[in-house]
């Protein structure tokens, strides 16, 4: 245990630091606006690949829907700043909470589901959420949502994502989380264990569902117009190839993944014409090299080169 | 109108659109027997067969049977390249990873097919006249009759390879258990090969059908179509091939009724509601076995 | 040794990954006095691909025109292009990359409304005109009563259009009743579907019944078939070619023999090849010219030429999007981008590919709109119109 919270001191320094370089950077102007912009697009999609991953890689239940809970808590999100004047972290909370509702909601009777069946009926909530936005006039329909304040600054996505991360590494650290390991690796043992799986599936997909919301609220105010279109279901298939691409079950992954899809989305925006093609590649030959994503189950601070860093920690 | 007589004309609309669905989902549903895998390609295989159909048609100046034969034939073998080169070296690795192959492999077909032949849709020139039947004020379409009529043909075929040949015997072992298969002097690569060679080729045949009745074409043509049959395919019990069917036929006719007396726009919303539903009784589709797990 | 070689491995995939991505963005902006920079930010891969790309070759011609003719002032200009993905946030993407990697001048694009007024903040922060070739909302240009500075488009707005057709119904085809059919993923039909009831309902009409499909839909004789139940005089169906075509089909198919009405997004030789000339029949559709109008003449057979097929709308409205440009940068007298925004406000009697602007405050191009009947196979021109008196 004592060697988990000194790697927390750690992590966490080292987040400070990578921070104060960032912002720095952004500051000093050194990095354009563009490059700005895809650092906050690279903190929202870890937000989103993380939480999705907590279902996904640690609980092991197969959801295709996470992007009907980012539109949720970006619509809850826009509607109170745009129209009720509602200060942004009181919004974000809000979508977070309208989001990790739904997600409670919907979990309870879709999470008997196993496998592909459960991955085919959340796609289907995801679509169902998108279509209902679409025809809510209130709300713009499917000409989206416009005159959005632009909230979202570096700061905020940074120290949200800290905050996720941390959070989700400490539940599945947990009772709770070893809990949804079990069931990820065999449910009816699990159940048999005298786990309530039940229980611990709707928790994590609840959980999952609320930092979708909080990434859709940021989201939302970093692009002055919202649409249903940017939450379709293609949009919950690119979140689960960053999962995937890092690693199903590492927050390290996830990271990585999100970097990753990110980047090399930017850096081909100059070629239109091949950008899809590359992409497209690069993922089937990413998953014939790492099937196990780039991390598979490890994290930074149980690989080598971090141990030996920091050597004093312990021994496991 | 009379109501009676709308009921009737919604009823024929589902049907001939469900008889797209199903067609597609025949090909999803083989597939995902064999390997397990949902293969989000199958869409894009789809819109491949239609291209080659319109270029067989267009370019080879060929009438519609030899251009389906043609377009039959290259899917097939496109589908065996595919699973070739992007699947089969994934064989043992987790089935999630399969799966993000699976939408890279969707993505590549589709925005190769965008580079090569432009996004613009493309027209089937008019191949058999439109024969549009009218029976008590209901109208009936020759060319959406044909297609019900094919997929009911395939699907029988299809049912009969699976359950009375030596392949299709080989096909119901592999799916079981591969590997016991194999110990059982069954080459499961090939057979695997062999269904995504039919899969694929059933694709094709929706392709150049649609093509040919809906009269347009284009590169991304295959992704709700593709997500529909998957739908399909789910509702009816996937693996099932009368499942596929049934799925197709009942997604075509919610769609139907609610388009006509509700509103289009809940048309998808209410095709995935139906889903649910029926999983939350069924959990394993309308046709599917519920096999317990043992420990 | 603690470096195992799992870590190692995966170290040197993601440095590769970095050092690729890093490559690529590394080239790509380099700065030449004798060009001036355009950003061209459209729909190249996504849902309406087919639009932006249909709208880019459009203005990449006007462009390639401009350039062989000498350039403007001395200087080419050279389009940089990127890919929105058909999505909002996309766009915002893309511009800030054109304006911060690439230093462009003025934008063009995207052809979606949505994307247009996505990307408006940014171009205004960095005061970089926008030209918008094919979005027609009115927010585009216009937000809470004020003019948005920097966005300009060369197509006409939906007010504009719907009532030119509502005026038409009532009048030329003495109609008492319509439907409505429109597009409900797409701002241009929805909002042309509001005005058109607006303005048919003032002069007397009564709309029935409306109905809405989604974009890429292939079939819609079920939505269709409870349309008919109205019997309605006309069927309004505001939508684009792709679609349109199909619904005629369909439609005619089922039975409805009354006339259709649309407007300039069917303006595609494709609806002909999708319904069939027969079916087409006793159509009639706004838009911004009739190809046998001996001025756009040299456009339809230039673009003809050069991309081995007849312009739709989009391409004739990305062709007058590059002609406003060089025509503004020819004024300015300098790539300043302040300066072009000036110019382009004061855009007036300008020949483009089809007709003659001029820019109204409101940064809306006063031009002629016509009705095109389609008869056997052919496109008749059945009025002209400036749009101000339609209203």
């Amino acid at each position: 245990m004592k060697y988990l919270r000194k790697n927390d001191f750690i992590m966490l320094g080292f987040a400070v630091v990578l921070f104060a370089v960032l912002q720095g950077l952004i500051s000093g102007r050194v990095l354009n606006s563009f490059w700005q912009l895809n650092l906050l697009i690279v903190g929202i999609n870890v937000i989103m690949s993380v939480s999705l991953n907590l279902i996904n890689g640690y609980t092991g239940q197969f959801s295709l829907g996470h992007a009907g809970f980012m539109a949720v808590g970006a619509y809850v999100g826009v509607v109170l700043t745009t129209n009720f004047h509602a200060p942004f972290a009181a919004a974000l909370l809000a979508g977070a909470a309208a989001a990790g509702f739904l997600g409670f909601l919907i979990g309870i009777p879709t999470l008997r589901l196993r496998g592909d069946y459960l991955a085919i009926a959340t796609l289907g909530l995801g679509e169902i959420i998108r279509i209902v936005i679409m025809n809510i006039q209130y709300v713009g329909g499917a000409a989206g949502f416009k005159g959005i304040p632009h909230h979202t600054n570096f700061a905020w996505v940074f120290f949200l994502m800290l905050f996720a991360l941390f959070f989700i590494k400490n539940f599945v650290n947990s009772t709770h989380g070893r809990a949804c390991l079990a069931i990820r690796e065999n449910e009816i043992a699990a159940e048999s264990m005298g786990i309530n799986t039940t229980k611990y599936k709707v928790m994590a997909f609840t959980i999952g569902a609320a930092f979708a919301g909080v990434a859709g609220g940021l989201f939302a105010h970093c692009f002055y117009i919202i649409n249903p279109a940017s939450f379709t279901f293609m949009q919950s298939f690119n979140y689960l190839i960053m999962v995937v691409l890092g690693g199903l079950g590492s927050i390290t992954g996830s990271i990585a993944g999100a970097f990753v899809v990110t980047f090399i989305s930017a850096a081909l925006a100059s070629w239109p014409e091949f950008r899809m093609i590359i992409y497209a590649l690069a993922l089937i030959l990413l998953m014939f090299y790492r099937p196990q994503g780039l991390f598979g189950y490890m994290e930074v601070t149980n690989m080598g080169i971090f141990r030996r860093i920091f050597r004093k920690g312990g021994h496991n | 109108m009379e109501v009676t007589q709308q009921i009737l004309q919604q009823l024929v609309n589902g049907i001939s659109l469900g008889s797209i669905y199903a067609l597609i989902a025949l090909g999803y549903t083989m597939i995902y027997g064999i390997i397990k895998l949902i293969n989000f390609a199958h869409g894009d295989i789809y819109m491949v067969g239609a291209y080659i159909g319109f270029f067989a048609i267009t370019q080879a100046h060929l009438s519609i049977v030899p251009a389906l034969l043609i377009s039959f034939v290259v899917t097939g073998i496109l589908g065996m390249v595919v699973e070739k080169l992007a699947y089969k070296p994934l064989r043992h690795a987790p089935r999630i990873s399969v799966l993000i192959t699976a939408i890279g492999v969707s993505f590549f077909l589709e925005y190769t097919s965008m580079y090569f032949v432009s996004p613009t849709p493309r027209t089937f020139p008019a191949m058999f006249g439109d024969v549009a039947v009218t029976v008590g004020g209901i109208v009936i379409n020759g060319q959406q009759m044909l297609i019900l009529g094919i997929t009911a043909v395939l699907m029988v075929i299809l049912t009969y390879v699976v359950q009375k040949t030596k392949t299709g015997k080989a096909m119901r072992a592999a799916s079981f258990d591969t590997e016991t298969a194999q110990l059982m002097g069954i080459d499961s690569d090939r057979i695997i090969s062999i269904t995504f060679g039919i899969g694929s080729a059933l694709a094709a045949v929706a392709g150049v059908l649609v093509g040919v009745y809906y009269n347009s074409i284009d590169p991304l043509m295959g992704i709700m179509p593709g997500l529909k049959a998957f739908v399909a395919a789910v509702l009816g019990g996937i693996g099932i091939l009368p499942g596929a069917v049934v799925g197709g036929l009942i997604l075509g006719v919610v769609e139907a009724f609610v388009s006509g007396f509700v509103s289009s726009t809940f048309r998808d919303a209410a095709a995935f509601a139906i889903l649910i539903l029926v999983l939350l009784f069924k959990p394993t589709g309308l046709f599917g076995k519920n096999t317990k797990e043992k420990v | 040794m603690n470096f195992s070689r799992k870590s190692l491995k995966l170290m040197s995939v993601l440095a590769g990954t970095m050092l690729m991505g890093g490559v690529l963005a590394g080239c790509g902006s380099s700065e030449n006095e004798n060009e001036i920079k355009v950003g061209a930010n459209f729909e190249r891969t996504g849902n309406v691909a087919n639009y932006g790309q249909a709208t880019l070759d459009g203005f990449n011609l006007a462009i390639k025109e401009i350039n062989d003719a000498g350039g403007i002032n001395g200087k080419k200009i050279k389009v940089v292009e990127a890919d929105n993905k058909s999505e909002a946030s996309e766009a915002v993407n893309a511009a800030t990359k054109l304006i911060s990697d690439d230093k462009v001048k003025v934008l063009v694009g995207p052809a979606v409304t949505a994307n247009v007024i996505a990307e408006t903040q940014v171009a205004t922060d960095n005061k970089v005109p926008i030209i918008a070739p094919c979005a027609t909302s009115p927010d585009v240009t216009v937000e809470n009563g004020s003019v948005k500075p920097f966005v300009f488009r060369s197509c006409f707005i939906d007010p504009q259009q719907g009532s030119v057709m509502a005026k038409f119904a009532v009048e030329k085809l003495k109609a008492k009743t319509a439907v409505i059919y429109v597009d409900n993923s797409s701002d241009y039909s929805k909002s042309l579907g509001k005005v058109f009831k607006e303005k048919f309902e003032a002069a007397g009409g009564k709309v029935v019944m409306e109905e809405a499909f989604l974009a890429k839909d292939q079939d819609f004789k079920a939505a269709l078939t409870k349309l008919k139940t109205a019997n309605a005089d006309v069927v309004f169906v505001p939508a684009y070619y792709e679609e349109v075509g199909k619904i005629v089909k369909q439609a005619r198919e089922l039975g409805f023999t009354q006339p259709f009405l649309g407007t300039d997004g069917w303006d595609d030789p494709k609806v002909a090849d999708i319904a069939g000339a027969d079916a087409l029949n006793n159509t009639y559709f706004s838009t911004h010219y009739s190809d046998k109008d001996e001025e756009v003449k040299g456009f339809v057979d230039a673009f003809t030429k050069e991309y081995g097929h007849a312009p739709n709308v989009f391409a004739a409205l990305g062709y007058d999007a590059g002609k406003m440009l060089a025509d503004a940068i020819k004024r300015a007298g300098s790539d300043d981008p302040e300066k072009i925004q000036k110019a382009l406000e004061e855009t007036k009697d300008l020949k483009v590919g089809t007709g003659t602007i001029t820019m109204d405050k409101d940064h809306n191009p006063i031009k002629q709109a016509v009705i095109l009947e389609n008869k056997n196979g052919d496109r008749v021109m059945v009025a002209k119109i400036m749009p101000d008196a339609g209203n």
